[in-house]
C-alpha cells in the first residue's frame, strides 16, 4: 500500500510523518506520532474523547483522515499546558475532581479551551451546549461544568 | 488491499479528471467533505477500497458570496463557519438553524451542507431548509456546470442525482424578497445529538398587509427522501398564516408523508408530528417575516 507523506504543524512544531490513506488523524497521533493524550472512545464522532483543534476549529480526530493534516495547524491536549505548567482549565479539573477514569478529560479540556477563547464568560447553558459532544461516563458532568466556570473566572481575573 | 488512495485536487478541472479517470477504469472514487458521514461509513460497513477525493481544497467549493440577487454557499464550508457569518444568518435564519442542529460543536467544525445533501439521508436536517429557500445545486460536470433544484437531488435513501464523474460544487439561493421569513424545526427524543423523527422547514413571504404571497414547505424523515410539499404551500398562500391556514398546511404535510416505523417512531406518530412541526415552524417563519418588514 502506498503511503502518504504528510507535513503539518502540531502544537506549534513542524511535523512530518507517513500514513496510509485510510488512517485517521487519531490513529496517526497515537500509533505513528506517539501522542497518546488524545483518546478514542467511540470512533464514530459521538463521544468527543478524540477532540483536537484543526485550523482554529474543534473537530473529532477519529473522523478526519491523517492525510488531511497536510499544511494545516493542529492543537492536541499536549499543546494546552504552557511553559509554566498546567493550563488553568487543567488545574481546575484537578481541583474540582472533574475527572475519574480520565478518558474523556483531554477532549473536554481541548473543547473547553476553545469555548473560553471565543467566549470568556459563558453561562452554564452555553457550557453545556458547547460540550454536548463530549461524553463522560464517570463524573455526571456537574463537576466538569463547575471547573470550566471556575477557570473562566480565574482567566477573567488574570486578564 | 492496496487500493486506497487520497487525493486533494486544487481545481474543478483536476477533480473532474480524477473522477473521469476512475470511471473509465471501473474504479471507485468518492468525494470527501467533512467526513462526518463518510468516515463513519468507512469504519463501519463500507470498507471497500476506493480513492478519496477531498473537495476542500477547491476554491469554488469554499466560496461564500452574498449578492443582491443570489447567495452562493460552497459545498465544502463547515457549518460552524456558516453559523459565524452574521449576514448569512440574518438572511437565511432557518437554514442556519438547521445546520446548527447537526451533531456537536466538533461535528459542526467539519460537517457541510454539501455532505448533508449528497449523503441523501431521509433525515438530513438541512435539506428541507434548503428546499424551502429555493436552493439550487451547482454540479460540476464534464460538460461544464449544471444546475438542479435541491428537491430533485435526492432520488432515494442514500442515492442522489449525481452521475459518475460529477460532484457538487455549491448551492445557490435567491436573495430573499422583502418580508420573507424562514424557519426549520425537527423533533428528536433528546435535546441534542440525535437524528430527526420528523423535520419541517417553512418559508413565507408576506405583503404589506401581512398576507402571504409566496410560501414553500419542506419535510424530512417522513419519506425516503426529503420532500417539497406544494399543497402545504398553497394552503398558506393568500392567508395571514393564521392558525387555520397553518392547520391546513400541517394536514397537507401529513398527507404527503410516507414514513416508516423504526426505533425512533411509528408511521402514525411521524405523520402526526410532521403536522405539529409544520404549524410551529410556519408560525416562526411568519413572525420573522413580520419582523423583517
Ligand atoms: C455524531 C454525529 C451526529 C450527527 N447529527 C446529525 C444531525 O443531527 N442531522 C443530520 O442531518 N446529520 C447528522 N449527522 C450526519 C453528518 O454530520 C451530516 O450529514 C453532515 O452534514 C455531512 O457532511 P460532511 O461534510 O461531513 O459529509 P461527508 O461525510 O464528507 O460526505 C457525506 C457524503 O456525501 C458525499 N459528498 C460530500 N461532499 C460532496 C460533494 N461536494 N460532491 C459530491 N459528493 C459529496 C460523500 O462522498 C459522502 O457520500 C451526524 C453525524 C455524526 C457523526
Ligand atoms: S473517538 Fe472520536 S468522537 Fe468518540
Ligand atoms: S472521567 Fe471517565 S469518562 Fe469522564
Amino acid at each position: 500500500m502506498s503511503k502518504v507523506h504528510v507535513q503539518t504543524t502540531i502544537n506549534g512544531d513542524q511535523v512530518e510523518f507517513l500514513c496510509v490513506p485510510q488512517q485517521t488523524m487519531l490513529e496517526a497521533l497515537r500509533d505513528v506520532l506517539g501522542k497518546l493524550g488524545t483518546k478514542e472512545g467511540c470512533g464514530t464522532g459521538d463521544c468527543g474523547a478524540c477532540t483536537i483543534m484543526l485550523d482554529g476549529r474543534l473537530v473529532c480526530s477519529c473522523l478526519m483522515l491523517a492525510a488531511e493534516a497536510e499544511g494545516q495547524e493542529l492543537t492536541t491536549i499536549e499543546g494546552i499546558a504552557g511553559p509554566d505548567g498546567l493550563h488553568v482549565l487543567q488545574r481546575k479539573f484537578l481541583e474540582h475532581a472533574a475527572l475519574q477514569c480520565g478518558i474523556c478529560t483531554p477532549g473536554f479540556i481541548v473543547a473547553a479551551k476553545a469555548l473560553l477563547d471565543r467566549n470568556p464568560n459563558p453561562d452554564e447553558g452555553a457550557i453545556r451546549y458547547w460540550l454536548a459532544g463530549n461524553l463522560c461516563r464517570c463524573t455526571g458532568y456537574d463537576k466538569i461544568v463547575r471547573a470550566v466556570q471556575d477557570a473562566a473566572k480565574e482567566l477573567a481575573y488574570q486578564a | 488491499m492496496g487500493e486506497f488512495a487520497y487525493v486533494a485536487p486544487t481545481s474543478v478541472a483536476d477533480a473532474l479528471d480524477v473522477l473521469r479517470e476512475h470511471a473509465n477504469n471501473g474504479r471507485r472514487a468518492q468525494m470527501l467533505a467533512g467526513g462526518t458521514d463518510l468516515l463513519v461509513q468507512m469504519r463501519g460497513l463500507d470498507k471497500a477500497p476506493r480513492t478519496i477525493v477531498d473537495v476542500k481544497k477547491i476554491e469554488e467549493a469554499n466560496r461564500l458570496d452574498i449578492g443582491s440577487d443570489e447567495i452562493y454557499i460552497g459545498a465544502a464550508i463547515p457549518s460552524a463557519a456558516l453559523n459565524e457569518n452574521a449576514a448569512l444568518k440574518a438572511l437565511l435564519p432557518g437554514l442556519i438553524e438547521a445546520a446548527d442542529l447537526i451533531g456537536s460543536t466538533q461535528i459542526q467544525g467539519r460537517a457541510t451542507l454539501g455532505g448533508n445533501l449528497c449523503n441523501a439521508s431521509p433525515a438530513a436536517d438541512t435539506t428541507p431548509a434548503m428546499i424551502v429557500n429555493r436552493g439550487v445545486c451547482v454540479i460540476a460536470s464534464g460538460g461544464g456546470n449544471r444546475e438542479l433544484p435541491v428537491e430533485a437531488f435526492c432520488t432515494g435513501v442514500g442515492v442522489n442525482a449525481l452521475a459518475d464523474g460529477e460532484f457538487l460544487l455549491g448551492l445557490k439561493f435567491p436573495h430573499p424578497a422583502a418580508r420573507t421569513g424562514d424557519a426549520y424545526l425537527r423533533f428528536i427524543p433528546r435535546t441534542e445529538m440525535d437524528i430527526a423523527v420528523a423535520g419541517c422547514g417553512v418559508s413565507v413571504t408576506l405583503d404589506a398587509d401581512g398576507r402571504c404571497v409566496d410560501a414553500a414547505v419542506g419535510i424530512g424523515a417522513v419519506a425516503p427522501t426529503p420532500l417539497k410539499v406544494e399543497a402545504a404551500a398553497e394552503a398558506l398562500i393568500g392567508t395571514k398564516v393564521d392558525d387555520d391556514a397553518l392547520a391546513a398546511a400541517g394536514a397537507a404535510c401529513t398527507a404527503a408523508a410516507s414514513p416508516i416505523t423504526d426505533k425512533r417512531g411509528t408511521v402514525e406518530y411521524r405523520r402526526k408530528v410532521v403536522a405539529v412541526l409544520c404549524r410551529r415552524t410556519g408560525a416562526i417563519a411568519r413572525d420573522r417575516a413580520l419582523g423583517a418588514s
